[in-house]
């Protein structure tokens, strides 16, 4: 277990390493931030200060050593924009995306298991043959697409819900939440649904496929020769089984919500970090850019860890170790 | 639902069925018994044909600013040019016959799809199997980057690497294939892995005959059917993914617009109903998309008969 | 958690029935910080404006008004005497004196890592002496004649409650303490900002007791934002969204004629070996064809600039040969813009030598201004018409901005956004790319007129307002004979409300809740 866990922060650094320094280079190439953010007041003596000052008349392999430096000892770098350090301006937006990604899971779950559920125990109704059919459709409808077509019916047709931003939000814990506003709810309404619509095609999916695969098995036709009941069968044996895969799903798809977070956040002004590190990129703030992968790479090694850590929980079987 | 009898175990399902059936037959018959994959297979047919002649049929070239008119712009479905042509699904903000740009976005988007991933998984494939062969530090090493590269988001790495080399047809594949890759890679080795242990190769070792033959010749197409599976599904998602960067202004350049850069251009009439703009290119594009993945869901089951369809 | 879930429905409740004193505002450019001497941006300005004053401020045509400052005058060319204005309080009860406009002075060359400081309306200025509480004198090392338009730039702090904060006192509203029309009550501006309305403002009483301020960057989130009633006005409204709007009898469509300027930029910076631009078969030119006059008159003829404005920008643009829109300081009436005329443009380019025409790409933006990339196109069909067959490049800002400013295109669409004069956008977009005078800062096209060079210097330090106009208005008119670069048209401003609220519209691009009422 040790020695996995070392193995993955080893790894995690190494591709922290490699990716900052194709961001340097990348955002190098691509141009220089100073000619986008500067007011076309300025001149050129006041042009070259702003270059030092960003340290952008450095060697590139020069800057990206100071980067390092400050990484060492905790500090990001300021973001070129926002003049406040990086890691501060994302970490404050991203209460806003968690509370999407979470929300779309937690829908997806309690819409997904049941509906496959339902579709498992009984393949061959015609609501179970219309819900898989349906998610092939939720499979395929392109994530910006269906905002589009959400907003236009929901908020610009029938004017029921709101297109755009966050709504009310409460402190909780210091942080601001929607959840417990109802203007905050009525936001949250499309950007979740958007981002579910393909994670609980998922989920039913792989429910289904777990119940059909569980139940001509051996221990099950035993415990019904037993005499327990259907329920508690569906509720200790079937869901056992598939809590498996449903799990791993969680973990990858919350990850990946995240990083839809770019396409819905765009669409819906919602102010979390995807939309930040599209602006970011917009403007080729580096310090932002890198900081963001930094704080991705993170989530996604502590997502893994969890999926992982489950697994032995929930299947005694599996080690912690590969190959 | 035949499907079912499809989903008896294979070793009962060999006794039964005669010993003509070749395995391709086989999943023909059994691909065919899906009525919905047909009709995905069909349109998917009849779009294909429609991206290739495209250019013979439509009325206009969407791609050419000499052929468009500025003051044709934003015309509603069946509304006559200047010229007297008639734009049967309208005009977009630049005066381009929304047929024919529907017509030469899918050109483009299934291109896109289409080469990327047989690029991709020709790379892949190759690299997965070499991986799978080699065995050891090689290997190892070759898993380790697969791992990493699968463990991110696809649409952050295209959109990174779009950010840096800028838009382009061209680019939009690059950055597909560098995200698809792995997928096909993994697969490869895994199935190689269990191909490799297999008599024929152990027997195919034995006889001395060169490793790129046994390699190519043998394990190959031994592979192949699961990584068709998963070409088909890519080419869906890399539709999806071409689209959605060009939603995002950093896919194909604006005059040669894909099926996402439409959507994207319509966008912002959407709310002063001039809605022809977006709503035709998406149809179109889930269209494809629904039909690729009929197919591909389809396969899954026919190659891989232990999972239940 | 259940008294805390019940405070929330409770303050829920309150907020619904939300008073008709309350407006609520939706913006369309992103706030990148709250420090009023950060960064030069005009979100970034509208916003303090509401908090802090300065020494002058303009009109909706962007002519000078006294603010902080009553008035102001020349004592001789490199000295301003301002007269302050009496009584004003900080929002937190301090006075405002001539004390506290020197500390402003001295505190904006201090605000570090800047990525667009305010030292730029600043300069020239070499001291302040406070001669009594109320009067300034500022001393120039050369003459400033635009120095009272500069100050209008600058928000004033208070010498007392500013001494020691920093950017992120500003960005956690702990320090927005000024002495304009609003207090702040809460937020930020990822949030959004409450602003509540000050009572002892020297001016005109704002008409709302509470302010909403939020920044919604998505267009069409904007607009959809104003129809279903979370906001009460939106600026930048999409020109796509302009007619459905007019036509609803809730909102109503606000025009102003803004200052900024779109324009065809010309690769001069080459005579020889030409980039992005070939013969017509796609052979490679000896000789840049945009260095001969003819050939750059061609392409403006060959420019429709009013189906630009009509069809592409809806109607939202002026066309325009120069760089003042009608009505504001430095606009030459007799400088119209020319109707399209593509035939005289064939005759130029076959004069000019290129009787088959050549081939360009056009370069720009596709997510900086309004319509860029369809501007783009639009240009693109007609100069392809001409026989000048066009390859259009869109891309986004940023590697956009980069690579124009290394001279790596033939032609792109820049653009000029003036304070409301047009000496800085002409020293700075056609004067000589000179570094130690610090002319041509964004004169991407490298062109130079040594004649120009030398009448612009002439007129930009003229003292007298009415000649400087008039020696400005010539210099326009000589180097536009010379076609260095392609005027287009200037957009217009636009702002939608609802019918409820009253609001003229600024030729700057400024919203500001100060100058919105509750319609009579």
């Amino acid at each position: 277990m040790t020695t996995w866990l070392a193995q993955r922060l080893v790894q995690s650094v190494f591709v922290v390493l490699v990716m900052t320094a194709i961001v340097f280079v990348g955002v190098n190439v691509i141009g220089d931030p100073v000619s986008i953010l500067i007011s076309p007041d300025a001149n050129q003596q006041e042009r070259a200060r702003i270059v030092a000052e960003f340290g952008l008349d450095q060697p590139l392999w020069s800057q990206y050593l100071s980067f390092l430096k400050g990484t060492l000892q905790g500090n990001f770098g300021n973001s070129f924009v926002y003049g406040m350090p990086a890691l501060q301006v994302i970490l404050s937006r991203m209460p806003a995306t968690m509370e999407l990604a979470i929300a779309a899971i937690l829908l997806s779950v309690l819409i997904g298991v049941p509906l496959g559920l339902y579709a498992g125990l009984r393949p061959h109704s015609f609501f179970a043959k219309f819900m898989m059919a349906g998610s092939i459709l939720g499979f395929s409808v392109p994530l910006f697409w269906l905002a589009l077509i959400l907003i236009m019916f929901f908020s610009v047709y029938l004017g029921w819900l709101p297109a755009s931003g966050r709504g009310q939000t409460v402190d909780f814990l210091g942080i601001g939440w929607s959840f417990f506003t109802w203007d905050g709810l009525s936001h949250l309404c499309l950007p979740v649904l958007t981002l579910s619509i393909f994670k609980i095609s998922l989920i039913m999916r792989m429910v289904r496929a777990g119940v059909r695969e569980v139940l001509p098995q051996e221990y099950i036709k035993f415990a019904r020769a037993k005499g327990l009941s259907r329920q508690r069968l569906l509720y200790v044996h079937v869901l056992k089984n598939i809590m498996i895969p449903v799990v791993t799903i969680i973990g990858l798809e919350f990850g990946s919500l995240i990083a839809f977070s770019v396409v819905t956040e765009s669409i819906f002004s919602w102010p979390g970090m995807g939309k930040l590190i599209i602006d970011s990129i917009n403007v080729l703030d580096r310090p932002m850019i890198v900081a963001y992968l930094m704080i991705i790479v993170f989530i996604f090694v502590t997502i893994n860890l969890i999926v992982d850590i489950l697994y032995t929980t929930l299947d005694p079987r599996v080690r912690l170790s590969r190959d | 639902m035949s499907a079912h009898a499809s989903s008896a175990s294979r070793s009962e399902q060999d006794e039964k069925l005669p010993i003509t059936e070749t395995p391709v037959r086989r999943m023909v018959r059994e691909f065919m018994a899906s009525p919905l994959a047909v009709s995905g297979l069909v349109v998917l047919s009849v779009l294909s044909l429609l991206a290739i002649f495209g250019p013979f049929i439509v009325p206009q070239n969407p791609y050419d600013l000499m052929q468009l008119d500025i003051m044709d712009s934003q015309l509603e479905p069946g509304a006559q040019s200047v010229a007297g042509m008639t734009y049967w699904l309208g005009t977009d903000d630049q005066g381009r016959d929304m047929l024919s740009g529907i017509i030469y976005g899918l050109r483009t988007s299934l291109g896109v799809g289409v080469i990327s991933a047989l690029v991709a998984a020709l790379i892949g494939t190759s690299i997965g199997i070499y991986a799978a062969y080699a065995g050891g530090r090689t290997e190892n090493l070759i898993m380790r980057v697969i791992d990493l590269q699968l463990s991110f988001p696809t649409i952050l790495v295209a959109l990174m690497i779009l950010a840096f080399m800028g838009r382009g047809v061209m680019n939009v594949i690059l950055a597909l294939i560098i995200v698809e890759w792995s997928t096909y890679a993994r697969t490869a080795r895994g199935v190689a892995l269990v191909e490799r242990r297999k008599e024929y190769i152990e027997a195919a070792e034995s006889l001395v005959i060169p490793r790129w033959r046994v390699l190519f010749k043998h394990l190959l197409p031994n592979c192949l059917p699961p990584l068709i599976v998963i070409a088909t599904v890519q080419v869906g998602r890399s539709i999806t993914l071409e689209a959605t960067l060009s939603f995002l202004g950093l896919g194909v350049p604006i005059t040669e617009p894909s099926l996402g850069l439409l959507i994207s251009n319509g966008y912002q009439y959407m709310l002063s109903g001039k809605y022809w703009i977006s709503l035709y290119p998406g149809i179109m594009l889930l269209v494809i998309i629904v039909a690729i993945n009929l197919v591909g869901d389809q396969l899954r089951d026919v190659v891989n008969p232990r999972r239940q369809a | 958690m259940m008294t805390r879930t019940l405070l929330v429905f409770a303050s829920l409740l309150m907020s619904g029935a939300a008073s008709a004193q309350n407006l609520k505002m939706g913006l369309g450019g992103q706030i990148t910080s709250l420090d009023p001497h950060y960064h030069s941006a005009s979100p970034n300005a509208a916003f303090s404006y509401t908090i802090f004053d300065r020494l002058t401020g303009t009109d909706e045509n962007a002519r000078l008004q006294p603010a902080l400052a009553t008035s102001w005058k020349m004592i001789d060319p490199l000295t301003w005497e301002f007269k302050l204005r009496e009584g004003v309080k900080f929002h937190n009860g301090e006075d405002f004196t001539a004390e506290d406009v020197v500390f402003t002075f001295e505190r904006i060359p201090k605000v570090t890592n800047s990525p667009g400081p305010y030292t730029s309306y600043l300069r020239g200025i070499e001291r302040t002496e406070i001669v009594d509480p109320l009067t300034l004198r500022i001393r120039t090392s050369e003459p400033v004649p635009t120095l009272p338009l500069m100050l209008q730039r600058i928000t004033i702090l208070d010498s007392k409650t500013h001494a020691n904060v920093t950017t992120e006192d500003f960005n956690s509203g702990k320090a927005l303490i000024g002495t304009g029309p609003f207090k702040y009550v809460s937020g930020s501006s990822i949030s959004g900002v409450k602003l509540a309305r000050n009572d002892q403002h020297w001016g005109e009483k704002a008409a709302w007791e509470t302010v909403d301020y939020r920044v919604v960057a998505n267009n069409a989130a904007r607009t959809a934002a104003l129809l279903s009633g979370d906001v009460d006005m939106i600026d930048q409204v999409s020109s796509a969204d302009v007619p459905r709007l007019s036509t609803n009898n809730a909102f109503e469509v606000v025009n102003a004629t803004g200052l900024r300027l779109m324009y065809i930029n010309l690769d001069h910076s080459r005579k020889e070996n030409p980039v992005f631009i070939t013969d017509a078969s796609g052979k490679p030119l000896a000789k840049n064809p945009l260095t001969d006059v003819r050939v750059r008159q061609a392409l403006s003829l060959a420019i429709d600039r009013k189906a630009l404005a009509e069809r592409v920008m809806d109607g939202l643009a002026v066309p325009s040969m120069q760089f003042m829109p009608p009505d504001t300081y430095g606009y030459a009436a007799d400088i119209a813009a020319p109707a399209a005329d593509p035939a005289k443009a064939r005759a130029l380019l076959a004069e000019a030598g290129y009787p088959q025409g050549f081939q360009i790409t056009l370069h720009g933006s596709n997510d900086r201004f309004p319509n860029d990339a369809r501007v783009l196109q639009a240009i693109g069909q007609m100069w392809t018409r001409i026989g000048v067959k066009t390859n259009v490049d869109a891309m986004p800002y940023g590697p956009f901005q980069s690579r124009a400013s290394k001279q790596e295109f033939a032609a792109f669409l820049g653009t000029w956004g003036s304070a409301g004069e047009p000496g800085i956008g002409m020293t700075n977009t056609l004067a000589t790319f000179d570094k130690e005078k610090g002319t041509g800062s964004i004169n991407r096209g490298r062109y130079s007129n040594p004649a120009y060079d030398v009448a612009l210097a002439a007129a930009v330090s003229e003292i007298d307002d009415t000649k400087r106009e008039q020696a400005f208005q010539q210099v326009m008119r000589d180097v536009l004979n010379d076609m260095p670069i392609l005027p287009l048209y200037i957009q217009k401003n636009t702002w939608a409300l609802k019918k409820s609220i009253a609001f003229k519209g600024r030729a700057d691009e400024l919203t500001l809740p100060q100058e919105a009422k509750p319609s009579p």
